[in-house]
C-alpha cells in the first residue's frame, strides 16, 4: 500500500515536472529571441497562442499531429533556435528512409539522452573502461555519435562496423533476400573480425546482427560483458531467446526503443513477473512517449491496451510535439524507476494486419 | 442460482480455461515457446489447442548443433532403424502418445476428431491418411529398396556395399532434411519417413491447420525405438520456414506456383508445387471409355481432392461429350457429409474464405467463353454449400471446348477437374509440367513417348488412377538421391564392401 502511494506521489511529482517542463520549452521555441524560424512562422498562421494557452502538458493536445514529411522538405536551418543561432551544428538523418532523407539538427541533445543512459547502468553492467564496439547504422545517423559518446563517457574508446538500412530495404523491397543475407554476413564477418583482434567488453547493435554474431561466436567467451541493442521488434520469446541462448545467460542486456527524433527509451529491468515482455520508459520530461487511440490521437488507451505510439520530444534544441511514430504499442503503468507511463511490446503499427519490412535493421 | 448450477458454471469456466499446448521439439526435447498460436478448441477434453511457434533463430541455432542428431543415428545399425520404422507403423495407428506438456497423451480418436476440426478432412479421410502414413512405415523397407534400387541397407552404416563385382560408395549430402509441410493432407508425411532411416536428422515445420500428424508420427517413432535427437518439430514463421530450409543441407517445400519460383534459384531445395496431374485417354481406349470411368472419377476425387496426385484435368481424343457427362454425373453424386459420417468423402474448408475465394475464381474464369461447369446440371444446388456446420465445395468438371481455356490446366483444392479433347498426338505437348500422369493406353509407340517426356515425374501406364502408390517406386524426386551421392572409390589392397 506504501508502495503504491510512493509510486503515486512519485508520477504526480513527474507530472508536475513535465508541466513546469513544457511550460519551459513552448515559451522558449515560440518567443523570437530564442524560438526558430519553423515555428515562429506556424505561430503566424496559427489560430491559437502557445506561449499564453500552453502551460502544461495536456495543452499540447491543440497541436496537431507533426507531420514529419516537413522534416524531409524542410531546410534544416529553418530549425535553428534563434538561441543557437551561430553554432555549428549536426545534421543527423532518420534510419531507413528513402528518398529525400528526413532530417534533424542537434547540438548537445545526443550527449544529454547517452549520458543519462549512461548513468542508468552501473559501472559493471557495461564495465568502465571497455572498448566498445557498434554494428548498426553510422554514416549521417546520431547514433553514431552517441554509441561513441557513451563509450566515451563510461572511458573506452568505440570501434565501428556500418550497416546501411537503406539498402537492406531496398533489398528485401526487391526480393533480393540472397544479397541481403550476403550483407548481412558481410557486416557480421567484419564484427567477428574486431572481436577477435581487439578487446571488446560492450557491444551496441540491433537484435538480427547479434542473433547472426552469436551463430559464428560465443558472445561470452569473446569477451563481452554487456550488450545494447536497439532497432527492430522484439516479441518476449525473442527476448528470452536473446538472453538464455544468443547471450547464454551470461551477459549483461540492454534493450531500447529510440530514434533520431526522440533519443532513447530504457527498458525497466524484467522482472519474473514480465515474462519477458520489454516495456520502454521515455527520456521525460526531454521526450514523452503516449500510446493513442489510432482513430483519434487526441485520446489515450487504457493501460494495458495497445495504441499506437505517439512522440513529443521537448529539447532546446527541438521542439516535435505529438508526432506519430509508426508503431504501436502496450500502454504500461509507471513504475519505480520511471514514475510515468511506459510503452510495452512495441511492434511495428499495424503489422498483425499488414506485412512490413524490418529486415536486418 | 442453486449450488449444482453454480457448480457446473464455475466447471465449464474452468474448460473454458483449460489448454492443451503443442510444443517445439528440439532434438526430441519439448521446448514451450512464448510466442503461440491458437487453433481454437479442437480438441475432446474441450481444451484449446494452443501451438507453440518457434522463431527463426532457434531453428538456425539448433542447426550448428545438428551433430548430435546425426551421432544418434549413426549408432542404430540401419537394420534396427528399419524393424524401428515397422514397429512405428502400429505405434502411430493405435498408440496413446505423448501429446502436449505435462506429461498429457492423445489417444487415436482424439487425433482423429482434432484432425478433421482443424484441416476440414472428414474422419474417413483421416483415417485412410494415417494408413498411407502407417503403411509408408510398414513398408519401409519396400520403399527403401525402391530408392537405392535395391541397394542393401547396410550401405548406410558404412557407405559402402558390393553389387556384383562392384564397390559402390554413396556419400550423404546433406546433415540434415529441413521439410515445411502443408495442412492440406496429412499423407504427405510419408514422403519425409525414409530420411530417418537414411540417418538423417529432420527438421519439420508442420502446416498451421495440421501439427498434429507430424508431431503424432515423431512420438510413434521414438517410441518404436528411434532417437529423439533425430527430431526437431518446430512450428514456426515464414521466416523460421526459410530459415530452416536455407540452413538444412537439404530442404523439401511444398506450396504454389509462386512457392516454386522463390526456392527454384536453390538445388538444394527441392519445391513440391501445384501438381497438375492428368488422366490421358489413349485412342485405343477411347472406345472403351466407359470401363476406366471409375478410375478417372477415382484419380479427380479420391481423398477429397486434396492431393497433389489428385487428377485436375482428363485430356481424351474423342467421345468428350460422353465422358465429360458421364464423369460430371458421377462427381455431381459425391455430396457433403458430416465430419463422422463413414461414406464422407468430402472435405469441408477450415477456412470458408478462402472456399468463397475459390468459387468466385472459378465463375470468374468461366466468365471466358469455351467452358462450362458440367456439374452444375446433375448437382442438387450450387457450387459452394453451408452444410453440418462447414463450408464445401461440391466436385465440379469444366467442360473445355476451348483445350486453351483458362480452366483447362487448373487446380483446386477439392475435386476439381477439367476435361479437354485432344488428339492423341498433341497430348504430349500440352501437358506442360505434371506431376502424375496415369496413361490408358496399350500402344507401345505411344507409351515409349511417355516414358520419354520431360515433363511428367510420375508415369502410370494403363486403368490406373493417379493417387495409386507403389511402394517401390520413388515419389515426387528420389529422397536417396536428393541426400546421398554416388562417387567412385578404387583400391588395389583393401576389400572396400
Amino acid at each position: 500500500m506504501t508502495q503504491a502511494k510512493d509510486i503515486t506521489n512519485a508520477a504526480d511529482a513527474a507530472k508536475e515536472r513535465l508541466d513546469q517542463y513544457t511550460q519551459e520549452m513552448v515559451q522558449w521555441h515560440f518567443s523570437p529571441e530564442t524560438g526558430c524560424p519553423y515555428w515562429l512562422e506556424w505561430a503566424k498562421e496559427a489560430d491559437w497562442n502557445p506561449l499564453t494557452e500552453v502551460s502544461g502538458f495536456a495543452d499540447l493536445m491543440q497541436f496537431e499531429n507533426f507531420d514529419d514529411e516537413v522534416l524531409r522538405d524542410t531546410d534544416p536551418a529553418q530549425f535553428i533556435p534563434a538561441a543557437f543561432k551561430d553554432k555549428p551544428y549536426n545534421v543527423f538523418e532518420t534510419g531507413g528512409t528513402t528518398g529525400m532523407p528526413k532530417q534533424r539538427i542537434g547540438w548537445e541533445d545526443y550527449k544529454v539522452d547517452y549520458s543519462e543512459f549512461s548513468d542508468f547502468y552501473s559501472d559493471d553492467f557495461f564495465p568502465k573502461g571497455s572498448s566498445w564496439l557498434m554494428v548498426g547504422p553510422t554514416g549521417p545517423r546520431r547514433l553514431r555519435l552517441a554509441i561513441e559518446h557513451l563509450a566515451n563517457v563510461r572511458g573506452g574508446a568505440c570501434y565501428f562496423i556500418d550497416l546501411d538500412p537503406r539498402w537492406v530495404k531496398r533489398l528485401i523491397r526487391d526480393g533480393e533476400y540472397d544479397m541481403a543475407r550476403k550483407y548481412k554476413e558481410h557486416v557480421v564477418e567484419q564484427a567477428v573480425t574486431i572481436l577477435k583482434g581487439r578487446k571488446i567488453g560492450c557491444v551496441f547493435t540491433t537484435p538480427t546482427i547479434l542473433e547472426a554474431l552469436a551463430e559464428r561466436i560465443s558472445i561470452p567467451q569473446a569477451g563481452i560483458k554487456g550488450v545494447f541493442v536497439g532497432g527492430t521488434t522484439m516479441t518476449p520469446q525473442y527476448v528470452r531467446f536473446l538472453i538464455e541462448e544468443v547471450l547464454e545467460g551470461k551477459v549483461n542486456f540492454a534493450p531500447t526503443y529510440g530514434n533520431t527524433l526522440m533519443g532513447l527509451a530504457i527498458s525497466r529491468p524484467l522482472s519474473v513477473e514480465d515474462n519477458y515482455s520489454l516495456t520502454y520508459y521515455a527520456p521525460q520530461p526531454r521526450a514523452v512517449l503516449r500510446i493513442v487511440d489510432p482513430k483519434d490521437s487526441s485520446k489515450g488507451v487504457e493501460y494495458d491496451s495497445y495504441g499506437r505510439v505517439e512522440l513529443t520530444t521537448m529539447t532546446k534544441e527541438f521542439f516535435m510535439p505529438r508526432f506519430l511514430e509508426r508503431d504501436e504499442a502496450i500502454r504500461r503503468r509507471p513504475c519505480d524507476l520511471f514514475p510515468w507511463d511506459g510503452v510495452g511490446d512495441v511492434r511495428p503499427f499495424e503489422s498483425t494486419k499488414k506485412k512490413v519490412i524490418e529486415g536486418v535493421y | 442460482m442453486s449450488q449444482v448450477r453454480a457448480d457446473l458454471s464455475q466447471e465449464h469456466n474452468l474448460m473454458e480455461d483449460k489448454i492443451s499446448h503443442l510444443p517445439v521439439l528440439r532434438f526430441g526435447e519439448v521446448y514451450k515457446s512464448l510466442d503461440t498460436n491458437d487453433l481454437g478448441k479442437v480438441l475432446k477434453s474441450g481444451a484449446r489447442l494452443e501451438v507453440s511457434v518457434a522463431n527463426a533463430g532457434i531453428i538456425r541455432r539448433d542447426k550448428l548443433l545438428i551433430e548430435k542428431g546425426r551421432e544418434a543415428l549413426r549408432a542404430i545399425p540401419t537394420d534396427t532403424l528399419l524393424s524401428y520404422a515397422e514397429k512405428a507403423a502400429d505405434i502411430y495407428l493405435d498408440g496413446e502418445l505423448p501429446f502436449g506438456i505435462d506429461d498429457e497423451t492423445q489417444g487415436v480418436a482424439d487425433y482423429v476428431n482434432a484432425l478433421s476440426e482443424l484441416t476440414g478432412l472428414p474422419h474417413s479421410l483421416c483415417r485412410s491418411n494415417m494408413f498411407k502414413v502407417a503403411a509408408a512405415l510398414q513398408n519401409i523397407r519396400s520403399v527403401l529398396a525402391g530408392l537405392t534400387r535395391g541397394l542393401p541397407p547396410e550401405l548406410f552404416d558404412n557407405g559402402c556395399a558390393r553389387l556384383g563385382d562392384i564397390d559402390i560408395n554413396f556419400y550423404p549430402m546433406a546433415d540434415s532434411l529441413g521439410v515445411t509441410l502443408p495442412s492440406n493432407s496429412p499423407g504427405v508425411n510419408s514422403l519425409w519417413l525414409p530420411a530417418l532411416v537414411m540417418k538423417t536428422p529432420v527438421f519439420l515445420k508442420p502446416g498451421r491447420e495440421d501439427p498434429l500428424t507430424p508431431y503424432r508420427i515423431i512420438q510413434a517413432m521414438i517410441q518404436a525405438g528411434f532417437p529423439k535427437e533425430a527430431f526437431g518439430f518446430y512450428p514456426t514463421t515464414h521466416e523460421g520456414g526459410d530459415a530452416m530450409l536455407l540452413s538444412c543441407g537439404r530442404g523439401i517445400v511444398f506450396g504454389s506456383d509462386a512457392t516454386v519460383k522463390k526456392y527454384s534459384k536453390y538445388s538444394n531445395i527441392q519445391v513440391h508445387g501445384t501438381g497438375r496431374s492428368k488422366v490421358l485417354i489413349g485412342e485405343d481406349m477411347a472406345n472403351e471409355w466407359g470401363k476406366h470411368l471409375d478410375v478417372m472419377v477415382e484419380s479427380v476425387a479420391a481423398n477429397g481432392g486434396r492431393s497433389c496426385i489428385n487428377a485436375s484435368s482428363v485430356m481424351v481424343p474423342s467421345h468428350f461429350e460422353e465422358i465429360s457427362n458421364a464423369m460430371a454425373k458421377k462427381l455431381a453424386g459425391v455430396e457433403p457429409k458430416s465430419r463422422d459420417d463413414k461414406d464422407a468423402l468430402l472435405c469441408g474448408f477450415a477456412n470458408a474464405d478462402f472456399a468463397k475465394a475459390m468459387n468466385e475464381a472459378i465463375d470468374d474464369a468461366l466468365k471466358t467463353p469455351g467452358a462450362i461447369d458440367l456439374t452444375a446440371k446433375y448437382r442438387k444446388g450450387p457450387r459452394l454449400v453451408e452444410k453440418h456446420g462447414q463450408t464445401f465445395l461440391c466436385p465440379t468438371l469444366i467442360a473445355c471446348s476451348d483445350p486453351d481455356h483458362p480452366l483447362a490446366n487448373t487446380e483446386y483444392m477439392f475435386p476439381f477437374v477439367s476435361v479437354v479433347e485432344r488428339p492423341q498426338s498433341e497430348m504430349l505437348d500440352a501437358i506442360g509440367s505434371t506431376l502424375v500422369v496415369s496413361a490408358v493406353t496399350e500402344d507401345e509407340d505411344w507409351m515409349r513417348d511417355l516414358m520419354a517426356s520431360p515433363d511428367i515425374d510420375r508415369l502410370n501406364l494403363g486403368s490406373v488412377p493417379t493417387n495409386w502408390v507403389q511402394w517401390e517406386q520413388p515419389h515426387e524426386g528420389n529422397l536417396f538421391e536428393f541426400l546421398y551421392r554416388r562417387r567412385a572409390i578404387q583400391s588395389k589392397t583393401l576389400k572396400i564392401a
